[in-house]
Protein backbone atom coordinates (compact mmCIF):
# COMPACT_ATOMS: atom_id res chain seq x y z
CA UNK A 1 0.00 0.00 0.00
CA UNK A 2 1.37 3.38 -0.78
CA UNK A 3 1.10 6.69 -2.50
CA UNK A 4 3.25 8.18 -5.21
CA UNK A 5 5.02 10.40 -2.72
CA UNK A 6 5.60 7.60 -0.30
CA UNK A 7 7.27 5.47 -2.96
CA UNK A 8 9.29 8.40 -4.40
CA UNK A 9 10.73 9.08 -0.93
CA UNK A 10 12.28 5.59 -0.87
CA UNK A 11 13.86 5.79 -4.36
CA UNK A 12 17.47 6.08 -3.11
CA UNK A 13 17.05 2.82 -1.19
CA UNK A 14 14.77 0.93 -3.59
CA UNK A 15 16.49 1.93 -6.84
CA UNK A 16 20.11 2.34 -5.80
CA UNK A 17 20.30 0.48 -2.45
CA UNK A 18 21.83 3.50 -0.74
CA UNK A 19 22.73 3.00 2.90
CA UNK A 20 24.19 5.20 5.65
CA UNK A 21 27.62 4.19 6.96
CA UNK A 22 28.31 5.56 10.44
CA UNK A 23 31.34 7.85 10.38
CA UNK A 24 32.28 6.77 13.90
CA UNK A 25 31.76 3.00 14.26
CA UNK A 26 31.42 2.05 10.58
CA UNK A 27 28.09 0.26 10.92
CA UNK A 28 26.16 0.30 7.67
CA UNK A 29 22.51 1.17 8.26
CA UNK A 30 19.89 0.19 5.69
CA UNK A 31 17.64 2.05 5.39
CA UNK A 32 19.51 5.16 6.55
CA UNK A 33 18.79 6.39 10.07
CA UNK A 34 19.29 9.72 11.81
CA UNK A 35 21.19 8.15 14.71
CA UNK A 36 23.41 5.07 14.67
CA UNK A 37 21.78 2.29 16.76
CA UNK A 38 25.23 0.84 17.44
CA UNK A 39 27.09 3.88 18.83
CA UNK A 40 24.71 6.86 18.89
CA UNK A 41 26.70 8.90 16.36
CA UNK A 42 24.76 11.19 14.02
CA UNK A 43 27.03 11.61 10.99
CA UNK A 44 27.00 9.20 8.08
CA UNK A 45 28.36 8.77 4.59
CA UNK A 46 26.19 7.38 1.81
CA UNK A 47 27.37 4.01 0.53
CA UNK A 48 25.88 1.54 -1.94
CA UNK A 49 25.09 -1.91 -0.57
CA UNK A 50 26.81 -5.00 -1.92
CA UNK A 51 24.76 -6.91 -4.49
CA UNK A 52 26.07 -10.28 -3.33
CA UNK A 53 24.90 -12.25 -0.36
CA UNK A 54 23.44 -15.45 1.06
CA UNK A 55 19.94 -16.52 2.13
CA UNK A 56 19.72 -16.40 5.94
CA UNK A 57 16.13 -17.66 6.03
CA UNK A 58 13.19 -17.74 3.65
CA UNK A 59 9.58 -18.79 3.14
CA UNK A 60 7.31 -19.42 0.18
CA UNK A 61 4.17 -17.31 0.31
CA UNK A 62 1.07 -19.32 -0.73
CA UNK A 63 -1.56 -16.89 0.60
CA UNK A 64 -0.60 -13.42 -0.59
CA UNK A 65 -1.45 -9.95 0.62
CA UNK A 66 -3.49 -7.63 -1.61
CA UNK A 67 -1.56 -6.74 -4.75
CA UNK A 68 0.52 -9.94 -4.79
CA UNK A 69 -2.31 -12.47 -5.41
CA UNK A 70 -1.25 -13.21 -9.00
CA UNK A 71 2.30 -14.05 -8.01
CA UNK A 72 1.78 -17.02 -5.68
CA UNK A 73 3.73 -19.05 -4.92
CA UNK A 74 6.67 -16.69 -4.47
CA UNK A 75 9.68 -16.79 -2.18
CA UNK A 76 10.65 -14.07 0.29
CA UNK A 77 13.84 -14.24 2.29
CA UNK A 78 16.24 -12.39 4.52
CA UNK A 79 19.49 -11.91 2.61
CA UNK A 80 22.78 -11.23 4.38
CA UNK A 81 24.89 -9.11 2.03
CA UNK A 82 28.68 -9.21 1.87
CA UNK A 83 28.93 -5.89 3.73
CA UNK A 84 27.14 -7.40 6.72
CA UNK A 85 23.71 -5.84 6.16
CA UNK A 86 20.70 -8.17 6.35
CA UNK A 87 17.47 -7.15 4.67
CA UNK A 88 14.27 -8.65 3.32
CA UNK A 89 13.51 -9.18 -0.35
CA UNK A 90 11.80 -11.55 -2.73
CA UNK A 91 13.86 -14.37 -4.21
CA UNK A 92 13.06 -14.48 -7.92
CA UNK A 93 13.73 -16.84 -10.84
CA UNK A 94 13.71 -19.97 -8.69
CA UNK A 95 11.66 -23.02 -7.85
CA UNK A 96 10.64 -23.10 -4.16
CA UNK A 97 12.11 -26.60 -3.79
CA UNK A 98 15.65 -25.55 -4.75
CA UNK A 99 15.98 -22.88 -2.05
CA UNK A 100 18.22 -23.51 0.96
CA UNK A 101 19.52 -21.49 3.87
CA UNK A 102 23.10 -20.45 3.03
CA UNK A 103 22.47 -20.37 -0.73
CA UNK A 104 24.38 -17.57 -2.54
CA UNK A 105 22.29 -14.90 -4.29
CA UNK A 106 22.82 -11.83 -6.43
CA UNK A 107 20.63 -8.75 -5.93
CA UNK A 108 18.97 -7.29 -9.04
CA UNK A 109 16.77 -4.29 -9.89
CA UNK A 110 13.23 -5.59 -10.46
CA UNK A 111 9.57 -4.63 -10.51
CA UNK A 112 8.21 -5.37 -7.01
CA UNK A 113 4.58 -4.28 -7.11
CA UNK A 114 2.04 -2.07 -8.85
CA UNK A 115 0.00 0.38 -6.82
CA UNK A 116 -3.74 -0.23 -7.08
CA UNK A 117 -5.58 -1.04 -10.34
CA UNK A 118 -3.99 1.66 -12.50
CA UNK A 119 -1.32 3.07 -10.24
CA UNK A 120 2.39 3.52 -10.60
CA UNK A 121 4.80 0.65 -10.92
CA UNK A 122 7.01 0.29 -7.87
CA UNK A 123 10.51 -0.96 -8.51
CA UNK A 124 13.09 -2.22 -6.07
CA UNK A 125 15.47 -5.09 -5.49
CA UNK A 126 15.07 -8.86 -5.56
CA UNK A 127 17.54 -11.68 -5.01
CA UNK A 128 18.27 -14.28 -7.67
CA UNK A 129 20.02 -17.57 -6.76
CA UNK A 130 23.58 -17.88 -8.06
CA UNK A 131 23.97 -21.23 -9.85
CA UNK A 132 27.44 -22.55 -10.57
CA UNK B 1 4.44 1.84 44.96
CA UNK B 2 1.19 0.26 46.15
CA UNK B 3 0.55 -3.48 45.87
CA UNK B 4 -2.12 -4.31 43.27
CA UNK B 5 -4.77 -7.03 42.97
CA UNK B 6 -7.03 -8.32 40.20
CA UNK B 7 -10.56 -8.44 41.62
CA UNK B 8 -12.77 -8.99 38.59
CA UNK B 9 -12.65 -10.59 35.16
CA UNK B 10 -15.03 -10.66 32.20
CA UNK B 11 -15.23 -11.75 28.58
CA UNK B 12 -17.87 -12.33 25.95
CA UNK B 13 -19.67 -15.62 26.42
CA UNK B 14 -17.88 -16.93 23.34
CA UNK B 15 -15.26 -15.54 20.93
CA UNK B 16 -15.43 -15.99 17.20
CA UNK B 17 -17.50 -14.66 14.30
CA UNK B 18 -19.81 -12.45 16.33
CA UNK B 19 -21.84 -10.88 13.51
CA UNK B 20 -24.61 -9.66 15.79
CA UNK B 21 -22.27 -7.74 18.12
CA UNK B 22 -20.82 -4.33 17.29
CA UNK B 23 -17.36 -3.08 18.23
CA UNK B 24 -18.76 -1.04 21.14
CA UNK B 25 -21.09 -3.82 22.34
CA UNK B 26 -18.28 -6.38 22.35
CA UNK B 27 -16.24 -4.24 24.69
CA UNK B 28 -19.13 -3.09 26.87
CA UNK B 29 -20.33 -6.66 27.38
CA UNK B 30 -16.89 -7.84 28.57
CA UNK B 31 -16.42 -4.74 30.75
CA UNK B 32 -19.83 -5.17 32.41
CA UNK B 33 -19.04 -8.82 33.11
CA UNK B 34 -15.77 -7.77 34.79
CA UNK B 35 -17.52 -5.04 36.81
CA UNK B 36 -20.17 -7.56 37.98
CA UNK B 37 -17.54 -10.19 38.77
CA UNK B 38 -15.62 -7.70 40.93
CA UNK B 39 -18.72 -6.22 42.55
CA UNK B 40 -17.46 -2.63 42.16
CA UNK B 41 -19.85 0.30 41.96
CA UNK B 42 -17.51 2.72 40.19
CA UNK B 43 -14.54 2.91 37.83
CA UNK B 44 -11.92 5.63 38.31
CA UNK B 45 -10.10 5.20 35.02
CA UNK B 46 -9.81 2.83 32.10
CA UNK B 47 -7.22 1.55 29.59
CA UNK B 48 -8.29 -0.24 26.42
CA UNK B 49 -5.95 -2.30 24.27
CA UNK B 50 -6.93 -2.11 20.61
CA UNK B 51 -4.54 -2.64 17.74
CA UNK B 52 -6.43 -1.13 14.85
CA UNK B 53 -9.96 0.14 15.40
CA UNK B 54 -9.23 2.47 12.49
CA UNK B 55 -8.50 -0.23 9.92
CA UNK B 56 -10.91 -2.89 11.18
CA UNK B 57 -14.01 -0.77 11.84
CA UNK B 58 -13.01 2.80 10.96
CA UNK B 59 -13.25 3.85 14.60
CA UNK B 60 -10.56 5.70 16.53
CA UNK B 61 -11.02 7.79 19.73
CA UNK B 62 -11.73 4.48 21.42
CA UNK B 63 -11.27 5.65 25.03
CA UNK B 64 -14.20 8.03 24.68
CA UNK B 65 -16.64 5.79 22.83
CA UNK B 66 -16.09 2.91 25.25
CA UNK B 67 -16.32 5.03 28.41
CA UNK B 68 -19.50 6.59 27.01
CA UNK B 69 -21.21 3.27 26.23
CA UNK B 70 -20.06 1.75 29.52
CA UNK B 71 -21.95 4.51 31.30
CA UNK B 72 -18.85 6.24 32.64
CA UNK B 73 -18.86 9.09 30.13
CA UNK B 74 -16.51 11.40 32.00
CA UNK B 75 -13.73 9.22 33.43
CA UNK B 76 -10.19 9.34 32.04
CA UNK B 77 -10.05 6.58 29.43
CA UNK B 78 -7.25 5.85 27.00
CA UNK B 79 -6.72 3.43 24.14
CA UNK B 80 -3.23 1.95 24.17
CA UNK B 81 -1.55 0.21 21.27
CA UNK B 82 1.40 -2.10 20.89
CA UNK B 83 0.10 -4.22 17.98
CA UNK B 84 -0.94 -7.66 19.27
CA UNK B 85 0.51 -6.80 22.70
CA UNK B 86 -2.01 -3.95 23.14
CA UNK B 87 -4.04 -5.86 25.74
CA UNK B 88 -1.01 -6.72 27.85
CA UNK B 89 0.06 -3.11 27.65
CA UNK B 90 -3.39 -1.89 28.75
CA UNK B 91 -3.09 -4.17 31.79
CA UNK B 92 0.37 -2.81 32.55
CA UNK B 93 -0.82 0.80 32.28
CA UNK B 94 -3.72 0.02 34.62
CA UNK B 95 -1.30 -1.64 37.06
CA UNK B 96 0.93 1.46 37.01
CA UNK B 97 -2.12 3.71 37.51
CA UNK B 98 -3.18 1.81 40.65
CA UNK B 99 0.36 1.20 41.94
CA UNK B 100 1.22 4.89 41.64
CA UNK B 101 -1.69 5.90 43.85
CA UNK B 102 -3.31 7.95 41.11
CA UNK B 103 -6.49 5.84 40.88
CA UNK B 104 -8.09 3.07 42.95
CA UNK B 105 -10.53 1.12 40.76
CA UNK B 106 -9.13 0.77 37.26
CA UNK B 107 -10.46 -1.24 34.33
CA UNK B 108 -8.03 -2.78 31.86
CA UNK B 109 -9.70 -4.07 28.73
CA UNK B 110 -9.02 -5.09 25.19
CA UNK B 111 -11.15 -5.36 22.07
CA UNK B 112 -10.86 -6.14 18.39
CA UNK B 113 -13.63 -6.43 15.83
CA UNK B 114 -11.81 -8.18 12.96
CA UNK B 115 -14.56 -9.83 10.92
CA UNK B 116 -16.37 -6.76 9.60
CA UNK B 117 -13.70 -6.62 6.87
CA UNK B 118 -12.71 -9.27 4.31
CA UNK B 119 -9.59 -11.41 4.56
CA UNK B 120 -7.46 -9.08 2.44
CA UNK B 121 -8.28 -6.06 4.56
CA UNK B 122 -7.70 -8.02 7.79
CA UNK B 123 -4.32 -9.23 6.50
CA UNK B 124 -3.40 -5.66 5.63
CA UNK B 125 -4.47 -4.31 9.03
CA UNK B 126 -2.38 -6.96 10.80
CA UNK B 127 0.60 -6.35 8.52
CA UNK B 128 0.85 -2.77 9.78
CA UNK B 129 2.59 -4.26 12.84
CA UNK B 130 5.57 -5.00 10.56
CA UNK B 131 7.89 -2.56 8.75
CA UNK B 132 5.70 -1.25 5.93
CA UNK B 133 8.53 0.06 3.74
CA UNK B 134 11.15 -2.67 4.20
CA UNK B 135 9.14 -5.83 4.95
CA UNK B 136 5.56 -5.50 3.66
CA UNK B 137 6.70 -3.71 0.47
CA UNK B 138 8.21 -7.03 -0.63
CA UNK B 139 4.98 -8.99 -0.25
CA UNK B 140 5.57 -10.53 3.16
CA UNK B 141 2.72 -11.45 5.53
CA UNK B 142 2.69 -12.26 9.24
CA UNK B 143 2.51 -16.01 8.61
CA UNK B 144 5.47 -15.40 6.27
CA UNK B 145 7.53 -13.63 8.95
CA UNK B 146 6.95 -16.41 11.49
CA UNK B 147 7.59 -19.00 8.77
CA UNK B 148 11.03 -17.42 8.32
CA UNK B 149 11.62 -17.67 12.08
CA UNK B 150 10.51 -21.32 11.90
CA UNK B 151 12.91 -22.09 9.01
CA UNK B 152 15.77 -20.45 10.92
CA UNK B 153 14.89 -22.37 14.11
CA UNK B 154 14.67 -25.69 12.25
CA UNK B 155 18.01 -24.98 10.55
CA UNK B 156 19.82 -23.95 13.74
CA UNK B 157 18.39 -26.44 16.22
CA UNK B 158 16.86 -29.26 14.19
CA UNK B 159 13.33 -28.38 15.30
CA UNK B 160 10.94 -30.59 13.31
CA UNK B 161 7.71 -30.05 11.40
CA UNK B 162 6.03 -32.45 13.84
CA UNK B 163 7.19 -30.46 16.87
CA UNK B 164 5.57 -27.32 15.44
CA UNK B 165 2.35 -29.29 14.94
CA UNK B 166 2.46 -30.52 18.55
CA UNK B 167 1.89 -26.91 19.68
CA UNK B 168 -1.39 -26.68 17.76
CA UNK B 169 -2.49 -30.17 18.83
CA UNK B 170 -1.87 -29.39 22.51
CA UNK B 171 -3.55 -25.99 22.38
CA UNK B 172 -6.62 -27.36 20.61
CA UNK B 173 -6.81 -30.13 23.21
CA UNK B 174 -6.91 -27.47 25.95
CA UNK B 175 -9.25 -25.21 23.98
CA UNK B 176 -11.70 -28.07 23.44
CA UNK B 177 -12.41 -27.76 27.18
CA UNK B 178 -12.90 -23.97 27.04
CA UNK B 179 -16.50 -22.95 26.37
CA UNK B 180 -15.42 -19.46 25.29
CA UNK B 181 -13.03 -20.73 22.59
CA UNK B 182 -13.64 -19.87 18.94
CA UNK B 183 -12.52 -23.34 17.80
CA UNK B 184 -13.19 -25.71 20.73
CA UNK B 185 -12.22 -28.94 19.00
CA UNK B 186 -9.24 -31.27 19.01
CA UNK B 187 -6.94 -31.84 16.06
CA UNK B 188 -4.15 -34.26 15.13
CA UNK B 189 -0.57 -34.01 13.86
CA UNK B 190 -1.80 -35.04 10.41
CA UNK B 191 -4.61 -32.52 10.62
CA UNK B 192 -2.10 -29.74 11.21
CA UNK B 193 0.63 -30.82 8.81
CA UNK B 194 -1.70 -31.65 5.91
CA UNK B 195 -3.95 -28.59 6.07
CA UNK B 196 -3.63 -25.72 3.59
CA UNK B 197 -0.08 -24.34 3.29
CA UNK B 198 0.04 -20.60 4.03
CA UNK B 199 3.78 -19.86 4.11
CA UNK B 200 6.23 -22.78 4.13
CA UNK B 201 6.51 -24.53 6.56
CA UNK B 202 3.39 -23.13 8.27
CA UNK B 203 -0.09 -24.38 7.39
CA UNK B 204 -3.32 -22.67 8.36
CA UNK B 205 -3.39 -24.94 11.44
CA UNK B 206 -0.12 -23.37 12.63
CA UNK B 207 -1.80 -19.94 12.53
CA UNK B 208 -4.12 -18.28 15.05
CA UNK B 209 -7.43 -17.16 13.53
CA UNK B 210 -9.04 -13.75 13.07
CA UNK B 211 -11.61 -13.23 15.79
CA UNK B 212 -14.19 -10.83 17.18
CA UNK B 213 -13.84 -10.52 20.92
CA UNK B 214 -13.21 -8.46 24.02
CA UNK B 215 -11.97 -9.01 27.55
CA UNK B 216 -11.72 -6.87 30.70
CA UNK B 217 -10.36 -7.05 34.22
CA UNK B 218 -10.65 -4.80 37.28
CA UNK B 219 -7.61 -3.85 39.36
CA UNK B 220 -7.42 -2.14 42.74
CA UNK B 221 -4.94 -1.70 45.60
CA UNK B 222 -4.32 -4.98 47.46
CA UNK B 223 -5.29 -3.38 50.78
CA UNK B 224 -8.63 -2.28 49.39
CA UNK B 225 -9.22 -5.74 47.88
CA UNK B 226 -8.63 -7.36 51.30
CA UNK B 227 -11.08 -4.99 52.98
CA UNK B 228 -13.83 -4.67 50.43
CA UNK B 229 -13.63 -7.16 47.56
CA UNK B 230 -13.46 -10.57 49.18
CA UNK B 231 -15.92 -12.32 46.86
CA UNK B 232 -13.12 -14.25 45.13
CA UNK B 233 -9.71 -15.55 46.10
CA UNK B 234 -7.51 -12.42 45.93
CA UNK B 235 -4.94 -12.52 43.14
CA UNK B 236 -1.97 -10.15 43.36
CA UNK B 237 0.02 -8.82 40.40
CA UNK B 238 3.57 -9.39 41.62
CA UNK B 239 5.57 -8.65 38.48
CA UNK B 240 5.31 -6.64 35.29
CA UNK B 241 7.82 -6.23 32.46
CA UNK B 242 7.78 -4.62 29.04
CA UNK B 243 10.42 -4.42 26.31
CA UNK B 244 10.79 -3.62 22.63
CA UNK B 245 13.01 -4.91 19.83
CA UNK B 246 13.62 -3.97 16.19
CA UNK B 247 10.37 -3.82 14.24
CA UNK B 248 12.00 -5.49 11.23
CA UNK B 249 12.82 -9.17 11.68
CA UNK B 250 15.89 -8.83 9.43
CA UNK B 251 17.52 -6.34 11.84
CA UNK B 252 17.87 -8.99 14.59
CA UNK B 253 21.22 -10.70 15.01
CA UNK B 254 19.63 -14.05 15.90
CA UNK B 255 16.42 -14.69 13.98
CA UNK B 256 15.43 -17.48 16.40
CA UNK B 257 15.69 -15.41 19.57
CA UNK B 258 12.95 -13.08 20.87
CA UNK B 259 14.95 -10.49 22.83
CA UNK B 260 11.90 -8.38 23.74
CA UNK B 261 10.31 -11.46 25.34
CA UNK B 262 13.50 -12.35 27.19
CA UNK B 263 13.86 -8.81 28.60
CA UNK B 264 10.16 -8.33 29.47
CA UNK B 265 10.24 -11.72 31.19
CA UNK B 266 13.41 -10.93 33.12
CA UNK B 267 11.94 -7.65 34.39
CA UNK B 268 8.76 -9.40 35.53
CA UNK B 269 10.71 -12.24 37.21
CA UNK B 270 13.00 -9.76 38.96
CA UNK B 271 10.13 -7.63 40.26
CA UNK B 272 8.23 -10.72 41.43
CA UNK B 273 11.29 -12.29 43.03
CA UNK B 274 10.55 -15.47 41.08
CA UNK B 275 12.37 -17.65 38.57
CA UNK B 276 11.00 -19.75 35.69
CA UNK B 277 10.86 -22.89 37.88
CA UNK B 278 8.54 -21.06 40.32
CA UNK B 279 5.85 -20.62 37.66
CA UNK B 280 2.99 -23.16 37.79
CA UNK B 281 1.45 -22.25 34.42
CA UNK B 282 1.93 -19.70 31.66
CA UNK B 283 -0.18 -18.22 28.90
CA UNK B 284 2.09 -17.36 25.96
CA UNK B 285 1.53 -15.59 22.67
CA UNK B 286 1.12 -18.52 20.25
CA UNK B 287 0.06 -16.41 17.26
CA UNK B 288 1.86 -19.10 15.26
CA UNK B 289 3.05 -22.52 16.46
CA UNK B 290 6.73 -21.52 16.20
CA UNK B 291 6.06 -18.46 18.38
CA UNK B 292 5.13 -20.63 21.37
CA UNK B 293 8.35 -22.63 20.97
CA UNK B 294 10.50 -19.47 20.77
CA UNK B 295 8.69 -17.81 23.71
CA UNK B 296 9.10 -20.80 26.03
CA UNK B 297 12.84 -20.60 25.31
CA UNK B 298 13.10 -16.81 25.68
CA UNK B 299 11.29 -16.89 29.04
CA UNK B 300 13.75 -19.50 30.31
CA UNK B 301 11.35 -22.43 30.69
CA UNK B 302 13.59 -24.39 28.31
CA UNK B 303 17.12 -24.00 26.95
CA UNK B 304 17.51 -22.34 23.52
CA UNK B 305 16.56 -24.93 20.90
CA UNK B 306 14.76 -27.20 23.40
CA UNK B 307 11.28 -25.71 23.01
CA UNK B 308 10.39 -28.13 20.20
CA UNK B 309 11.41 -31.32 22.05
CA UNK B 310 9.66 -29.94 25.16
CA UNK B 311 6.23 -29.63 23.55
CA UNK B 312 6.70 -33.02 21.87
CA UNK B 313 7.47 -34.65 25.24
CA UNK B 314 4.31 -33.30 26.87
CA UNK B 315 6.21 -30.99 29.24
CA UNK B 316 3.90 -28.10 28.30
CA UNK B 317 0.62 -30.04 28.53
CA UNK B 318 -1.71 -29.78 31.53
CA UNK B 319 -0.06 -32.11 34.04
CA UNK B 320 3.38 -31.51 32.50
CA UNK B 321 6.37 -29.66 33.96
CA UNK B 322 5.03 -26.23 32.96
CA UNK B 323 1.54 -26.16 31.43
CA UNK B 324 1.46 -23.64 28.59
CA UNK B 325 -1.74 -22.12 27.18
CA UNK B 326 -4.27 -24.01 29.27
CA UNK B 327 -6.94 -21.73 27.76
CA UNK B 328 -6.30 -23.15 24.29
CA UNK B 329 -4.03 -20.25 23.47
CA UNK B 330 -4.54 -17.85 20.60
CA UNK B 331 -4.76 -20.85 18.29
CA UNK B 332 -7.93 -22.43 19.67
CA UNK B 333 -9.44 -19.71 21.88
CA UNK B 334 -9.13 -17.09 19.10
CA UNK B 335 -7.02 -13.98 18.69
CA UNK B 336 -8.92 -10.68 18.67
CA UNK B 337 -5.56 -8.96 18.80
CA UNK B 338 -6.23 -6.09 21.23
CA UNK B 339 -8.14 -8.38 23.62
CA UNK B 340 -5.69 -11.28 23.71
CA UNK B 341 -3.37 -9.88 26.41
CA UNK B 342 -6.31 -9.33 28.76
CA UNK B 343 -7.77 -12.78 28.10
CA UNK B 344 -4.39 -14.26 29.06
CA UNK B 345 -4.61 -12.45 32.43
CA UNK B 346 -8.16 -13.80 32.83
CA UNK B 347 -7.05 -17.41 32.25
CA UNK B 348 -4.28 -17.04 34.83
CA UNK B 349 -6.61 -15.34 37.34
CA UNK B 350 -9.27 -18.04 36.98
CA UNK B 351 -6.66 -20.80 37.27
CA UNK B 352 -5.26 -19.23 40.45
CA UNK B 353 -8.79 -18.87 41.83
CA UNK B 354 -9.28 -22.59 41.12
CA UNK B 355 -12.18 -21.86 38.74
CA UNK B 356 -10.91 -23.54 35.55
CA UNK B 357 -12.92 -26.76 35.70
CA UNK B 358 -11.59 -29.46 33.39
CA UNK B 359 -8.56 -27.32 32.50
CA UNK B 360 -7.57 -26.69 36.11
CA UNK B 361 -3.86 -26.93 36.92
CA UNK B 362 -3.93 -28.54 40.35
CA UNK B 363 -2.47 -26.44 43.14
CA UNK B 364 -1.56 -23.50 40.89
CA UNK B 365 -0.27 -20.62 43.03
CA UNK B 366 1.87 -18.57 40.61
CA UNK B 367 1.01 -17.91 36.95
CA UNK B 368 2.50 -15.88 34.15
CA UNK B 369 1.12 -14.19 31.01
CA UNK B 370 3.26 -13.21 28.02
CA UNK B 371 1.84 -11.02 25.24
CA UNK B 372 3.73 -10.09 22.07
CA UNK B 373 3.50 -7.53 19.26
CA UNK B 374 4.49 -8.03 15.63
CA UNK B 375 7.25 -10.52 14.90
CA UNK B 376 8.59 -9.89 18.42
CA UNK B 377 9.02 -6.11 18.21
CA UNK B 378 7.33 -5.73 21.60
CA UNK B 379 6.40 -7.90 24.54
CA UNK B 380 4.66 -7.47 27.88
CA UNK B 381 4.85 -10.03 30.72
CA UNK B 382 2.98 -10.29 34.02
CA UNK B 383 3.26 -12.63 36.98
CA UNK B 384 0.27 -13.19 39.28
CA UNK B 385 0.13 -14.96 42.62
CA UNK B 386 -2.54 -16.22 44.98
CA UNK B 387 -2.58 -13.92 48.01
Amino acid sequence: MGTTGRNWREYPQRYRMEAAKCKKCGKINFPPRLICPECGHREFETVKLSDEGIIKTYTVIRVAPTGFEDEVPYAVGIVELKDGVSTMMQIADCEPEELKIGMPVKVEFRLVQAEGDAGILMYGYKAVPVRN
Amino acid sequence: MREVAVIGVGMNEKWGELWEKSFRDLFTEAALNAIDDAGVDKIDSMYIGCMSGGLFVGQEHIGSIMADYLGYGNIPAARVESACASGGLAFRQAFIDVASGMNDIVLAGGVEKMLDVDGGAATYALSTAADQEYECFHGITFPGLYAMIAKAHMHKYGTTREQLAHVSVKNHKNGAKNKRAQFPFETTLDGVINSVMVADPLTIMDCSPVTDGAAAVILCPLDLAKKKFKKHQIIQVIGTGQATDTIALHDRKDLTWLTAVELAGKKAFEMAGKKPTDINLCEVHDCFSIAEICVTEALGFFEPGKGGPAVESGATAIGGKIPINTSGGLKSKGHPVGATGIAQIIEITEQLRGDSGERQVKGAKVGMAQNMGGSGGSSVCHILEVK
